[in-house]
């Protein structure tokens, strides 16, 4: 149910400006921060320290912390604090040095299976799987006995360890990278299997793995210091924060702090890894709530007080001004900018324009929809005649559950894929009409019927994904009809379907619309579908109405530019073959950028200075037909000194 | 001369008790410079047909021939190219345009021998789809759906293929957009004398580029001949429900009294898993056993091809004498 609320076409920013995006976050830059001073402390720790950690001072062993030892000495009177940070280095390296040979087993085995052929890329996968079940802490305690003890065998110990994980990782998102059909296209093309690990596979999985990389360097840093700990690690006169945390550990009662210092300093070492990979993670997973800015700085648009018109009985929806907003990455976005159309009861009206028009938005804000943080304003929006602005939502909610019917492209996602079809269907019932659950399954399966899927007592009892696509739509329809729907919204309903489906699914819509005199608001990208089947269409461009006119008169009739080259675009059975295909040119303008004037201007073949500077405003001729367009009805074929007198002589 | 020959194709998935038999002996011929449009529904093999040819599905039986001899399917030169349907999922984000039209860039022309300079390759085949030539540094990110698809049209186009696959190339597209790229298309096969075979769901798009239509059902051909004759004069009842089904200005015509015909209006697609024994289209037929008494022979005899337009229908006309078999 979650509407297309950006484009796919809008540009995503740049890797490097989300990689800095993530340092600006709280988190991130504490993260970072963190991160650096480690990385600064490794490196000229040794260098100012080493001295006065290696001066053994007899006279002043096991001292608690003073003036001149803050953490205090040791047993051979060595200063505490400066080992610890003196053991920044090798712990620090011993952990990455882990982490790498983790992430490069892990990869190797992981993209082994790119280009070994399936076949041994499904063993392959297997012992991955195998090796996962072990516990990470186990294998390594199983490798360093192998490896042997000491900072080496450590090293490896942890970096094998680790690598089942990465392996795992590596596969799955291989496998996700590898169902793509540029991957298919590379193969079909010729490229060998080395070229498409290296060019298509591994930079797409590079990011994901970088994230788990630096968590991972965070959890390798823990394990070392375990296994010094246990005395399997770095051994004497070497040592890290696990053994200075072993030496300190003996004698913690006489002296908590000798062990405390190197435990502090694991923690926020390990904290530091972990807290970047994490916001690495939320940066670059979540781009979209990174630096947007949220909407309740934005201006309210007040809505302008307007006298209650009286509304005719057989109005199902009124609306005016209707704005939608939502946030954007600069500023909020208006995707709907002023929407306002009436259904009568038993209308079919229909919704088209191209993909980023507002369309989809429109119907979501007038179901109340659209969730926070998007927000909808308008003078007026009423639903059989409630007002749906005002009032308490649960009032809202039951008349809209009962009386608008909402189907979507995709009905699988709209159906819970665990549940019995004719249960969710006797669920509507149950919540908003209070039936019994006996009555309410009747009821559903009287709808089933209705919307003509076979044998309904029976199918009622299956699950979704036993129902064909055309099926579920019709289940979908029939959930809608649960209630008594006035209105049934419809969103792009067969676009997902085949052509055969499709009329079926229509003509369900039409003998519904027929028998109940129920309104019908559907969304299309497609002129044909809508001039089918419904009585008036609403074309929308760039967040606006720009035509409204009856359905007949679209291929016709149309007096606005973009309808009729919409109209002209679309081949049917009859179009001449000799001649090219009308096009527009240029694309649809992105919400976050829509052009001063009328938003078409710069794709239109009679735009003049006019357009370009002052928005036209939809005007209602005395037939009820609405357009925005100063050269409404113009043709394009004008004699371009005609043109020139229109345009007041500009040019 | 470049002809692309299905020759009696099956592609299965699966085992021998719980498989699916996606593509069940296919003979289909896309003539040299031709145009071949194949519809039909999901599921329906047009797809897996298409894949096959290029070597991304499995053909289990029969060969695929272009000029007589197999398809390559390894080695640099491969003859046959595709386009897919969603330009989102073919262009690898990581990639700026002039790489991934440059991959498919080969070494030495396949006719000349002469060695090829991939940036003025590259440059050659921006303008052949009518980009410019300074998108070759923009990455997928910044273009819009119809300029994608312009440059998976270059990548295919790069190979100097003789047969191009393009598998619902508009459908993806908004309907602004899609007229743009079938001018093109068309532009293109006319200057470059390719043949193609394009796969639709759209007839309407499919009569405004193929110059012969398949129409596929259940994974087999179910009628095949020059495009005007078969939208004209469809032979196969599956063919003529597709062309009524092309939605046309005026409401849609309400379901038929006749409780018999209702029923087949309403059924469902079949279960690629589960075919109906007979002809595969005999549970949905208007004019078959479920409608008309006398036609019991659809239920258990798979219906044969020599009909007009190739129909693999029983009660098909009977073909015109002098028409053969491709």
């Amino acid at each position: 149910m979650v509407a297309p609320i950006t484009d796919r076409g809008s540009r995503r920013p740049s890797s490097a400006t989300r990689w800095l995006a993530v340092l600006r976050t709280p988190v991130g830059a504490c993260a970072g921060f963190g991160l650096l001073a480690l990385i600064v402390l490794a490196v000229i720790a040794p260098v100012l320290w080493s001295a006065r950690a290696g001066r053994t001072d007899v006279a002043a062993m096991l001292q608690g912390p003073s003036a001149r030892h803050w953490a205090g000495t040791d047993n051979l009177g060595r200063d505490i604090l400066a080992r610890v940070l003196v053991a920044t280095r090798l712990s620090v390296e011993l952990a990455l040095l882990a982490t790498v040979i983790a992430v490069v087993t892990g990869l190797v085995l992981g993209t082994a299976g790119v280009l070994v052929g399936r076949r041994v890329g499904r063993v392959l996968a297997a012992v991955v799987n195998i090796a996962v079940a072990f516990p990470g802490l186990l294998l390594a305690l199983f490798f360093a006995v192998i490896f042997g003890v000491g900072a080496r065998g450590a090293v490896l110990a942890i970096g094998f360890a680790g690598a089942p994980a990465f392996a795992r990782l590596a596969q799955t998102l291989v496998a996700g990278i590898e169902q793509r059909d540029f991957v298919a296209a590379a193969r079909i093309a010729g490229v060998g299997r080395v070229r498409i690990l290296l060019r298509h596979v591994l930079p797409n999985i590079a990011e994901s793995l970088i994230v788990n990389a630096s968590i991972g360097a965070g959890g390798a840093l823990l394990a070392f210091a375990s296994l010094s700990f246990l005395g399997l690690g770095v051994q004497p006169p070497s040592y890290d924060w696990g053994r200075l945390l072993g030496d300190g550990l003996t004698g913690i009662y006489e002296q908590p702090i000798a062990a405390l210092a190197p435990g502090v300093a694991v923690i926020l070492a390990g904290l530091a890894f972990n807290l970047f990979g994490e916001s690495l993670a939320k940066g670059i997973g979540l781009t979209a709530t990174l630096g947007r800015v949220p909407l309740g700085r934005a201006q309210r648009r007040a809505a302008p007080a307007e006298p209650a018109e009286p509304v005719a009985d057989d109005v199902v929806l009124d609306v005016a001004d209707l704005v939608v907003t939502l946030p954007g990455h600069h500023a909020p976005i208006q995707p709907v900018r002023g929407v306002g159309f009436r259904i009568g009861r038993g209308e079919a009206v229909g919704v088209v324009g191209e993909s980023g028009a507002g369309k989809s938005l429109t119907a979501l804000a007038v179901a109340r929809l659209i969730e926070e943080p998007g927000r909808v304003d308008a003078s007026r929006l009423r639903f059989l005649g409630a007002d749906l602005l005002a009032g308490p939502p649960q009032v809202h909610r039951r008349l809209l559950g009962t009386s608008l019917a909402m189907v979507f492209q995709d009905p699988m996602t709209s159906l819970n894929p665990t549940r019995r079809i004719g249960g969710q269907l006797a669920e509507v019932a149950r919540q908003h009409g209070g039936l019994s659950r006996g009555a309410a399954l009747a009821l559903a399966i009287d709808r089933l019927r209705a919307v003509r899927v076979p044998a309904a007592a029976r199918r009622a009892h299956q699950y979704p994904h036993e129902f064909s696509g055309g099926m579920r739509q019709r289940a979908m329809i029939g959930m809608g009809l649960m209630g008594r729907p006035a209105l049934i919204v419809a969103d792009e309903p067969t676009t997902a379907l085949d052509v055969t489906v499709q009329r079926q699914v229509l003509a369900l819509l039409e003998s519904i619309r027929r028998a109940d005199g129920v309104a019908l608001l559907l969304i299309s990208h497609d002129v044909a579908v809508v001039g089918q089947v419904c009585d008036r269409v609403l074309v929308m461009y760039a967040g606006r109405i720009v035509e409204d006119l009856p359905a007949a008169e679209l291929a016709t009739g149309a007096r606005h530019p973009y309808t009729r080259a919409l109209v002209a675009a679309v081949p049917d059975m009859r179009t001449d073959l000799d001649r090219p295909l009308a096009a527009i040119p240029g694309r649809a303008p992105d919400p976050a950028r829509f052009p001063a004037g009328c938003a078409f201007a710069p794709r239109c073949p009679l735009a003049t200075d006019r357009c370009r500077t002052t928005e036209p405003p939809l005007e209602t001729d005395e037939r009820g037909r609405r357009v925005a367009c100063w050269y409404a009805g113009v043709s394009e074929h004008v004699d371009p000194t005609a043109m020139t007198a229109a345009r007041g002589g500009h040019e | 001369m470049s002809e692309l020959r299905f020759d009696d194709v099956s592609v299965r998935y699966g085992t021998r008790r719980r498989g699916l038999t996606a593509v069940a002996g296919v003979r289909l011929v896309v003539p040299d410079g031709e145009v071949v449009g194949l519809v039909g529904e999901s599921g329906s093999g047009k797809s897996t047909l298409a894949r096959a040819a290029v070597g991304l599905a499995p053909v289990t039986s029969g060969r695929i021939l272009l000029d007589g001899r197999p398809v390559p399917l390894r080695g640099p030169r491969r003859p046959v190219q595709m386009v897919f349907q969603d330009p989102y999922s073919s262009l690898d984000p990581r990639m700026t345009v002039g790489a991934t039209i440059g991959e498919t860039v080969p070494r030495r022309d396949p006719v000349t021998g002469t060695a090829l300079d991939r940036r003025t390759e590259v440059d050659r085949l921006l303008e052949l789809v009518e980009l410019d030539a300074d998108l070759a540094r923009a990455f997928p990110g910044q273009l819009s759906g119809g300029q994608r698809q312009r440059v998976a049209l270059a990548r295919a186009l790069a190979a100097r293929p003789d047969v191009v696959i393009a598998d619902e190339i508009t459908s993806a597209l908004d309907v602004s957009v899609q007229g743009t790229v079938l001018n093109l298309l068309r532009t293109l096969l006319r200057e470059l004398g390719i043949s193609m075979l394009f796969i639709s769901h759209n007839l309407a798009v499919v009569r405004y580029v193929a110059t012969s239509i398949a129409v596929m059902y259940l994974g087999r051909i179910v009628e095949h001949g020059p495009a005007a004759d078969v939208l004209g004069d469809p032979q196969h009842p599956y063919s003529r429900d597709l062309l009524a089904a092309v939605p046309e200005s005026g409401h849609p015509a309400a379901p038929p009294d006749d409780p018999a015909l209702r029923a087949v209006t309403d059924a469902e697609p079949a279960d690629p898993h589960h075919p109906p024994a007979g002809c595969g289209y005999h549970p949905r037929c208007p004019i078959g056993p479920f409608v008309l008494a006398d036609r019991d022979r659809c239920r258990t005899e798979a219906p044969t091809t020599d009909h007009r337009h190739h129909a693999a229908c029983h009660y098909a006309a009977s073909a015109e004498p002098g028409a053969s078999h491709r």
